[in-house]
């Protein structure tokens, strides 16, 4: 073209009719052609995130909301318990899920003047319940009262009596829940996560550190 | 002596020819053994028929086609796309990537079939599992197909890689080809992830449960993208659901559209000779490199 301008650095004027556009108008800087394109593209994108960006909220949103009520389960009256051994009890965690997967086991214990949590700043948690979820992966741990550990099945997790970690590859104390006692009944409540001083945090998932430096790579989500 | 037959109703008369139409053979009219309605004849006049209604026949399909095609000129796109050029020494480690194309359309139609009888809620996912091994026709069969053709399509789809790599073809210009195979061979990992938690006996709960913790252990994304698996910080029926769709509708279609580009690129670019081949370079090519 004959309008090539010879020098690259040199600005291209913003009107059309400088330009050389076919059908210019004087002090036009958008060209018809280049308005409605524009517009038809807006309108598109605008067509597509009406329904694009919808159902993506739909299918994200169970990340950013708690869906765990605050409900308190009967495991039973005191005299059930004891200070010395773990009782284990089955409690529903998601209670809207039939069969079996809603639920899970707990082992529960009377807490000793030992059991003081650090992070305790009222009174402290009449009873020690703690989950079966072996924090390496997830499987189910089970207590064996002769060694006095729990004992993960799949990848060889050992825990102490307190639930702290002796051994294998589980990266922090098995979780608790929170207990309190009623008319006689011992109540269980939410779950909560611990580090190695037994420290309460919100619950985290399995393989999720809250110790030393690591604890930066695994925040504490919305959902818990 | 027989009686005389019954007159043919007029229906099942023959017709007679229409003026201007080919005369028949032998000898016009009559009754005799050369006659119009002579043996020779009545047989000649069959074989006749039997032979037009044979060329009829076969123009249905010639007729139809061309009918398609001339309305879709889909023909020049086959050609190029079915007789392709293929390098020398082309052998049976270059079908892999359409066994592993072949596993997948057989995954894809067993998992539909699969789908008709399978009920993804927590309560009724193992018992509409038992309900297809044990009691629905060549159902167990069928899912058989599925479970160990899902075997068979990550070992073939990982072969189909290996072949690419040692033969070098992923070299330019078939690195885009590469990368959009990687994203495939994540995909079927993903599937094969997935679709593990549908009979949800102890075995698949336990270890989608574990499956989903090794995700939740990546840094920063991981408790998010655990959560996202799980819709929520505990595994309930949203879970199962969850894996289901992601497993018959999401990834699927994913897979599908990516397999499309896959061979449109390697229409377009063409196999590679097998490296053991060596380029034949013309003689004047060869004595300028020297």
């Amino acid at each position: 073209m004959a309008d090539t301008p010879q020098n690259p650095r040199k600005k291209k004027s913003p009107y059309t009719l400088d330009r050389g556009t076919p059908g210019a108008f004087e002090g036009e800087t958008v060209t018809r052609r280049t308005l409605m394109s524009g517009g038809a593209l807006a309108a598109g994108g605008i067509a597509t995130a009406a329904i694009a960006l919808p159902a993506l909220g739909f299918a994200l949103g169970p990340v950013a909301e708690d869906t765990i009520q605050d409900n308190w389960r009967d495991v039973g009256p005191e005299s059930d318990f004891n200070a010395t051994t773990y009782v284990p009890k089955v409690i529903t965690i998601v209670p809207e899920v039939g069969g079996e997967v809603g639920k899970t086991t707990i082992y529960v214990r009377k807490a000793i003047a030992a059991d003081k949590s650090p992070s305790d700043k009222g009174a402290p948690l009449p009873y020690v319940a703690i989950s079966t979820r072996c924090m390496h992966l997830g499987c189910p741990v089970r207590y064996v009262q002769a060694s006095q550990r729990f004992i993960c099945p799949c990848h060889g997790g050992v825990y102490d009596y307190e639930g702290k970690v002796v051994g294998g590859p589980p990266v922090r104390p098995l979780d608790r829940f929170y207990t309190k006692v009623e008319n006689g009944r011992v109540l269980v409540g939410k779950r909560f996560s611990l580090d190695s001083h037994l420290r309460r945090y919100k619950p985290r998932d399995p393989s999720n550190h809250v110790d030393g430096l690591w604890k930066y790579l695994y925040p504490s989500r919305p959902t818990t | 002596m027989t009686p005389p037959k019954p007159p043919l109703p007029n229906s099942l008369k023959r017709r007679p020819d229409r003026p201007g139409s080919q005369p028949l053979t032998g000898a016009p009219g009559g009754n005799g053994p050369n006659g119009r309605n002579g043996k020779a004849a009545v047989a000649l006049r069959k074989q006749q028929q039997r032979e037009k209604r044979k060329q009829q026949l076969l123009e249905i399909p010639i007729s139809v086609v061309g009918w398609l095609d001339e309305r879709s000129g889909v023909s020049p796109f086959l050609r190029a796309f079915m007789f392709r050029k293929t390098p020398r020494g082309t052998n049976w480690y270059y079908t892999l990537g359409s066994a592993t194309l072949f596993a997948f359309l057989s995954q894809a139609v067993t998992g539909v079939f699969l789908a008709m009888y399978y009920d993804p809620s927590p309560s009724g996912a193992y018992g509409s599992i038992r309900h297809i091994i044990n009691e629905v026709w060549l159902g167990e069969l069928v899912r058989g197909m599925h479970r160990w053709g899902a075997t068979v399509m990550v070992v073939l789809i990982f072969v189909h890689m290996g072949r690419t790599f040692v033969f070098g073809a992923y070299k330019y210009p078939r690195e885009l080809n590469w990368v959009i195979g990687v994203v495939l061979l994540v995909l079927t990992l993903a599937m094969a992830f997935t679709g593990y938690l549908l009979p949800f006996d102890q075995r698949s709960f336990w270890a989608t449960v574990v499956g989903v913790n090794i995700n939740a252990s990546g840094p920063i994304v991981g408790p998010y993208l655990a959560d996202f698996l799980r819709a929520g910080p505990e595994f309930t029926a949203t879970t199962l659901s969850r894996f289901y769709a992601i497993h018959m509708l999401l990834i699927p279609v994913l897979i599908a559209a990516l397999i499309g580009a896959h061979i449109y690129l390697v229409t377009k670019l063409g196999t590679t000779a097998p490296p053991w081949l060596k380029a034949e370079k013309s003689r004047d090519l060869a004595k300028e490199e020297v």
